[in-house]
């Protein structure tokens, strides 16, 4: 079964809390107002890809655990 | 934290000078950071004015803006136009339309942009110098740059902008005054863009309305009446908002010569002192965009009940003193990280890293370029234009001395 692996670049992350709103069971901020994944290793789901795709810094990263390749965000 | 039970009542005519109204307005709120309010139009809502109650109204799904503008809701000013649009929605539906256009304003993007930006700074100043003094900075420069940006970046012909300023200061107007004038702005904006669109679709060009369209047609992912009205509000989005943080923040400047001086002194402060900026200004000039709770929800020690209105009061929350220490100091080394004039949550202004690109580059250059950029008449006299959306410049007269 596939598996994505989440990641948030947290010198990117500018707090917008965009995927918090997008993704809520996905992602959280810290008491910096800065983004982490809930889970790192997930099934694949739609509201973390959506949240990935609208990051108005594209501080998040969404790789397939099989292949190591990004997954498409569109 | 206790509630009165009887709400404060909010007064009809927003305060006319922005830098006093948060102070004003933190008194008015006795420093509680959620308040039940009764509107000037005889409606209620809680008035959230804390930091990490602001945060959690925009970011938490519960608070939802689609409830806010449903019909039977009392609509004032813009909500009207943000009923049907983008700003109306919640995920998932806000979702599918955001993730169309997220990806031509992100960080990397804009950043692309930014020499374009940099020659419109200097074509525009070039212009300003030319003229005899006191000259005019709105319809100069605060306004011609970001309404150049946009209208490139979607496509719109250089030669039909003043229509659409013309429009889109309608619609940002004053809507007690005259609503059937701006409904008609409206409507005129948006089958201007539904011709734009059919222009567009027989011969795209390499901007956002052609990619809107190809969206459309190839892959249906937005109806046709969606794409029109993303089109407006992405033109009024990036327009009116980007002209007044520039007059406003300006005004502050010059209204602190020693953080002007250490602005003037080195460049590399600028991108925290915008940052700043962005914290200090009241930009809007009336209410924020309301939230109905879909259900009981704890609020900084309140119960909101469900179908309850919030209204998340951000240039207050930018000036909570359990984050921002000495809040009401204009301090641009403070640079902070953290503020919420964009907003948060899926709301987040989509256009936040193309504002703060043209913020950048606007004082670089009007620092550089105006020595001695001051007031020609005295900040008193400046007028306000009458509504209700932003803060809104009639004209600021500056004065220059030789570069």
């Amino acid at each position: 079964m596939t598996r994505w692996l989440v990641a948030v670049d947290k010198r990117t992350c500018i707090g917008s809390a965009v995927c918090v709103g997008t993704a809520p069971a996905g992602f959280a901020l810290d008491e910096r107002q800065r983004s982490s994944p809930l889970a790192a290793d997930i099934a694949p789901d739609e509201a973390v890809r959506d949240a990935a795709a609208s990051c108005p810094v594209e501080a998040i990263s969404l790789v397939d655990a099989d292949t190591g390749e990004p997954v498409d965000l569109y | 934290m206790t509630v009165e039970d009887s709400p404060i009542k909010l007064p009809a005519a927003a305060p006319s000078s922005p830098d006093q109204s948060v102070p004003q307005f933190r008194a008015l709120l006795k420093d509680r950071s959620v308040v039940r309010a009764e509107l000037p139009d005889g409606s209620t809502a809680w008035l959230v004015s804390g930091y990490e109650e602001v945060r959690q109204t925009v970011v938490d799904q519960r608070f939802s803006r689609a409830l806010a503008v449903a019909p039977g809701r009392p609509l004032q000013g813009t909500e009207v136009f943000a009923a049907g649009s983008i700003n109306g929605l919640d995920p998932p539906e806000h979702t599918r339309l955001r993730k169309l256009v997220a990806s031509a304003f992100t960080a990397r993007r804009v950043e692309a942009l930014r020499p374009r930006v940099v020659s419109i700074v200097n074509e525009l100043i070039d212009a300003v110098l030319d003229r005899p003094q006191p000259a005019d900075l709105v319809t100069g420069f605060s306004l011609p740059l970001p309404v150049q940006v946009i209208c490139e970046m979607l496509g719109v012909p250089a030669g039909d902008v003043d229509q659409f300023h013309a429009w889109s200061d309608t619609i940002l107007g004053d809507w007690q005054g005259d609503s059937d004038q701006i409904m008609t702005a409206l409507t005129n904006m948006y089958n201007y863009f539904a011709r734009l669109i059919e222009i567009k679709r027989a011969e795209p060009a390499d901007d956002l309305m052609s990619a809107l369209i190809a969206a459309r047609d190839q892959a249906d992912r937005l109806s046709e009446e969606e794409l029109t009205t993303l089109g407006c509000t992405l033109l009024i989005g990036g327009h009116e908002t980007t002209a007044n943080q520039i007059n406003l923040s300006l005004l502050v400047l010059l209204d602190h010569p020693a953080e002007l001086r250490k602005l003037r002194a080195d460049a590399g402060l600028i991108p925290g002192a915008v940052e700043e900026l962005m914290r200090y200004v009241r930009l809007g000039g009336g209410l924020p965009p309301a939230r109905v709770t879909t259900e009981d929800v704890q609020l900084g020690g309140v119960t909101v009940r469900a179908g309850e209105a919030v209204l998340p009061l951000f240039a207050t929350a930018n000036r909570d003193p359990s984050i921002f220490s000495d809040p009401d100091r204009f301090d641009i080394s403070r640079a902070p990280a953290n503020h919420l004039a964009f907003g948060a949550g899926v709301h987040h202004c989509l256009g936040a890293q193309l504002a703060r690109l043209e913020l950048q580059e606007a004082f670089r250059g009007l620092l550089s370029r105006m020595p001695d950029l001051q007031l020609a008449i005295p900040a008193e006299e400046l007028r306000f234009k009458p509504g209700m959306a932003l803060h809104s410049l009639c004209e600021l007269p500056v004065r220059w001395g030789q570069p």
